[in-house]
C-alpha cells in the first residue's frame, strides 16, 4: 500500500516534471531566445545603395552598410586582377567588408604596400582582400551580398555575379 | 499555531520568530577558524566589502545613467561626471572598484593555490569561487560597455565575435547576441540589463553558495593541518583561550578581518582620489564609432593573460586555447593528484610549479598590453601561451609522483 502511494507519488512528481520542462522550457525558451533576435526594423535598414564611379585608382573608400564598413577600393592597372573582384565596365574594384576576419577590427590600407593592415592583432590582407598566410586571420575579407545596377551597387540584395562568387567558394 | 511566550527583549522577540540565536551561533560566534592564519585569509572579507562598495556606487550612477547609444556617452561623461553633484565620485569608486576587485580575487585565487585550500573536502569551495570568477568577468565585461566610449564598441566587437566559433562561421549566433548586425542599441540595453540586474543576482546567488561550502570543511590553515574542531571548540568555550587552535568567526576573526580592510582602503581611496585614471582608458574618452578602429585594442589589465592566450596562434588554435585557459583552472581539484594539504614551499616540485605560474601569468599580463606588431614580443607571447598550456600535464605528472607528507602534530 504505501509502496504503491511512493511510486503513484514518484509518477505524479515525475509527469510535473516533464510538463514543466516541456512548458517552461519550450515556451518561455522560444519566446526569450525571440526577444533577442534582431529587431524587423534593424533587419529591413539592411540595404545600402553606393557610386562606384566616385572612386578613385588606389584611394579607398569607406561606405557603411548594416554598421559595418564597406572597403572600396578602384584597382589600377598594374594590381593584380583576382576572381574577387568586381567588373563595372573595364574597372576592376574589390569590395568587401572591412572587419578583419580574425575578430573583426578595421584594418587600415597602407597605399604604397598596397595591403590592409589590421593593429589589433597584426593581420595583412592584400589589395584582393586575401589574406596573408602564417598570421591570425584564417580567411580572406568577405565579400558583401551585391547587386551590380548600373555603375551602381546595393548592398544586401543578391545579384547574379555576387550568386557566382557564392556558388565558386569565393566568398560565405 | 506554535506556542509564544511575551518576549522580553527585541533579542528575545526575533529568536522566537526567526531562531536568531541559532543563526547567530551557526554563522558568526560558533562558526570555527583556525588560529594559525595570516593577513592573506582576510582577502575574502575584503572581496565582500568591495563588492558592496560597487553596489553603493552602481545604484548612485545608474540614476542618471541612459542606456541608449545616443544618450549613454554624454549621460556618463558629462551628465554624471560633470553635473551631477559628487557624480565623479561614485563613477571613480565604481571604477577602482572594479579594477582593485580583481586584484583581490587574484590574490585569494592564489592563496588557495599556495596552500592547498581545494583539495578533498574543499573542492566545492574552489568550484564556487571559479563560477564567481566567471561572473565577475561578465559584470567586469558588461560594465565596461555602458559609457559606449571606442573602447567599450571595438571590446564588444571582438568578445562577441568569439562566438562565431572560429571557423564554425556561427554569424547567426553572434547577430542573436547582439541583437543588431554590429553592437547597437539593442546590444547596449541589454548588456545594461545583465550588468545591473542578471549577473549581480548571480554573483549574489554565488556568495552564498561560497559561504555555504565553507561551513562544514572549514577555512584551512597555513600548515594544511588537520583540526578536530570540536574539541578545539570546546577548549575555547571552556575559557581555554591560549589553548584552544580556533577562534569564532565573529567578533574575533571579523576584527582582524577589519583591520586588514583598513589598510586596503586607504589604498581603496588614494587611488579614487589621486590616481583614478588609473582605471579610465583615455581611448574610451572618444565616442564609440563603429567606422573607425582605435590604433591598438587591449582588454583592461586583469583579462590581460587570457587574451595574450588568444593572439599568438591562428584564429581556430587560439579559440580554443583560449577556451582551454579558461576552463582549465576549475579543473585545479581534480589535475591536483596529491594528496597532500600543505603550503607549496612543503610540497617539493609543486613549489616550483606554483612559482612557474605566476611567473607566466605576470609575462602574459605584460605581453598582452603590447603591440602585435613586435616580432620579438609576438614570439615571446607564443611561448608563454603554450608554457600556460602545459601547466596543467605537468601538474598532473608531478603531483603524481609527490611524497605523501605524514602529518604528526
Amino acid at each position: 500500500m504505501e509502496n504503491e502511494q511512493k511510486e503513484r507519488r514518484d509518477f505524479i512528481g515525475m509527469a510535473l516534471g516533464a510538463t514543466a520542462l516541456v512548458g517552461i522550457g519550450g515556451g518561455l525558451g522560444f519566446a526569450a531566445k525571440r526577444t533577442w533576435d534582431p529587431l524587423p526594423s534593424v533587419k529591413a535598414a539592411g540595404f545600402t545603395t553606393v557610386d562606384l564611379s566616385i572612386a578613385k585608382p588606389n584611394e579607398l573608400l569607406v561606405e557603411k552598410w548594416r554598421g559595418k564598413p564597406i572597403f572600396i577600393l578602384k584597382k589600377t592597372v598594374d594590381m593584380k586582377p583576382n576572381d574577387r573582384d568586381i567588373l563595372i565596365g573595364t574597372d576592376r574594384f574589390h569590395v568587401s567588408i572591412g572587419l578583419c576576419t580574425h575578430l573583426g577590427c578595421i584594418p587600415a590600407y597602407k597605399k604604397d604596400e598596397h595591403i590592409f593592415f589590421c593593429a589589433c592583432h597584426g593581420g595583412v590582407f592584400d589589395a584582393s582582400g586575401i589574406e596573408e598566410p602564417g598570421l591570425p586571420p584564417p580567411s580572406p575579407l568577405e565579400i558583401p551580398p551585391f547587386k551590380i545596377a548600373g555603375t551602381k551597387l546595393i548592398l544586401g540584395e543578391e545579384g547574379p555575379e555576387y550568386k557566382q562568387m557564392l556558388a565558386a567558394g569565393i566568398t560565405v | 499555531m506554535a506556542h509564544f511566550e511575551k518576549a522580553n527583549s527585541l533579542n528575545e522577540w526575533m529568536d522566537q520568530r526567526i531562531g536568531l540565536n541559532t543563526l547567530k551561533r551557526v554563522l558568526n560566534t560558533e562558526y570555527w577558524i583556525p588560529k594559525d592564519i595570516n593577513f592573506l585569509w582576510a582577502m575574502g572579507m575584503v572581496l565582500a566589502a568591495t563588492f558592496g562598495i560597487l553596489v553603493i556606487s552602481g545604484i548612485f550612477l545608474l540614476m542618471y545613467y541612459k542606456p541608449d547609444t545616443n544618450l549613454a556617452f554624454d549621460s556618463v561623461n558629462y551628465t554624471i561626471m560633470a553635473e551631477v553633484g559628487y557624480g565623479w565620485l561614485w563613477r571613480h569608486i565604481h571604477g577602482i572598484g572594479a579594477s582593485l576587485v580583481f586584484l583581490i580575487i587574484y590574490i585569494h585565487m592564489f592563496t588557495g593555490i599556495y596552500y592547498g585550500s581545494y583539495k578533498r573536502g574543499r573542492e566545492l569551495i574552489w568550484l564556487s569561487g571559479m563560477g564567481l570568477f566567471v561572473a565577475f568577468s561578465a559584470e567586469a565585461f558588461s560594465g565596461y560597455m555602458l559609457p559606449w566610449g571606442q573602447m567599450s564598441y571595438w571590446a564588444g566587437m571582438v568578445i562577441t565575435n568569439l562566438f562565431s566559433g572560429g571557423s564554425l562561421e556561427a554569424y547567426g549566433l553572434v547577430e542573436w547576441i547582439r541583437g543588431d548586425y554590429v553592437p547597437g542599441d539593442a546590444y547596449l540595453t541589454r548588456f545594461f540589463m545583465l550588468h545591473v540586474f542578471l549577473i549581480p543576482l548571480v554573483i549574489i546567488g554565488l556568495i552564498v553558495l561560497h559561504f555555504g561550502t565553507l561551513r562544514l570543511p572549514h577555512v584551512n590553515n597555513q600548515e594544511g593541518a588537520e583540526i578536530d574542531f570540536e574539541e578545539a571548540a570546546d577548549l575555547w568555550k571552556a575559557g581555554k583561550r591560549k589553548e584552544s587552535k580556533v577562534i569564532p568567526f565573529s567578533p574575533v576573526f571579523l576584527s582582524k578581518d577589519v583591520f586588514v580592510m583598513g589598510v586596503y582602503f586607504i589604498l581603496f581611496f588614494y587611488l579614487v582620489f589621486y590616481n583614478f585614471n588609473f582605471a579610465m582608458d583615455p581611448v574610451n574618452f572618444d565616442p564609440a564609432d563603429g567606422l573607425k578602429t582605435p590604433a591598438h585594442i587591449y582588454p583592461e589589465w586583469y583579462f590581460l593573460w587570457s587574451y595574450e592566450i588568444l593572439r599568438p596562434f591562428s584564429k581556430d588554435v587560439g579559440l580554443i586555447a583560449f577556451g582551454i585557459a579558461q576552463a582549465a583552472l576549475f579543473f585545479l581539484p581534480f589535475i591536483d593528484r596529491s594528496p597532500n594539504v600543505a603550503p607549496a614551499h612543503k610540497r617539493g616540485l609543486f613549489k616550483y610549479w606554483f612559482w612557474a605560474l605566476i611567473v607566466i601569468m605576470i609575462a602574459l599580463t605584460a605581453l598582452g598590453k603590447l603591440p602585435p606588431t613586435d616580432p620579438l614580443f609576438a614570439t615571446l607571447g607564443l611561448i608563454f601561451a603554450v608554457a600556460f598550456l602545459f601547466m596543467g600535464p605537468i601538474l598532473f605528472v608531478i603531483t603524481m609522483f609527490e611524497k605523501k607528507i605524514e602529518k604528526g602534530a
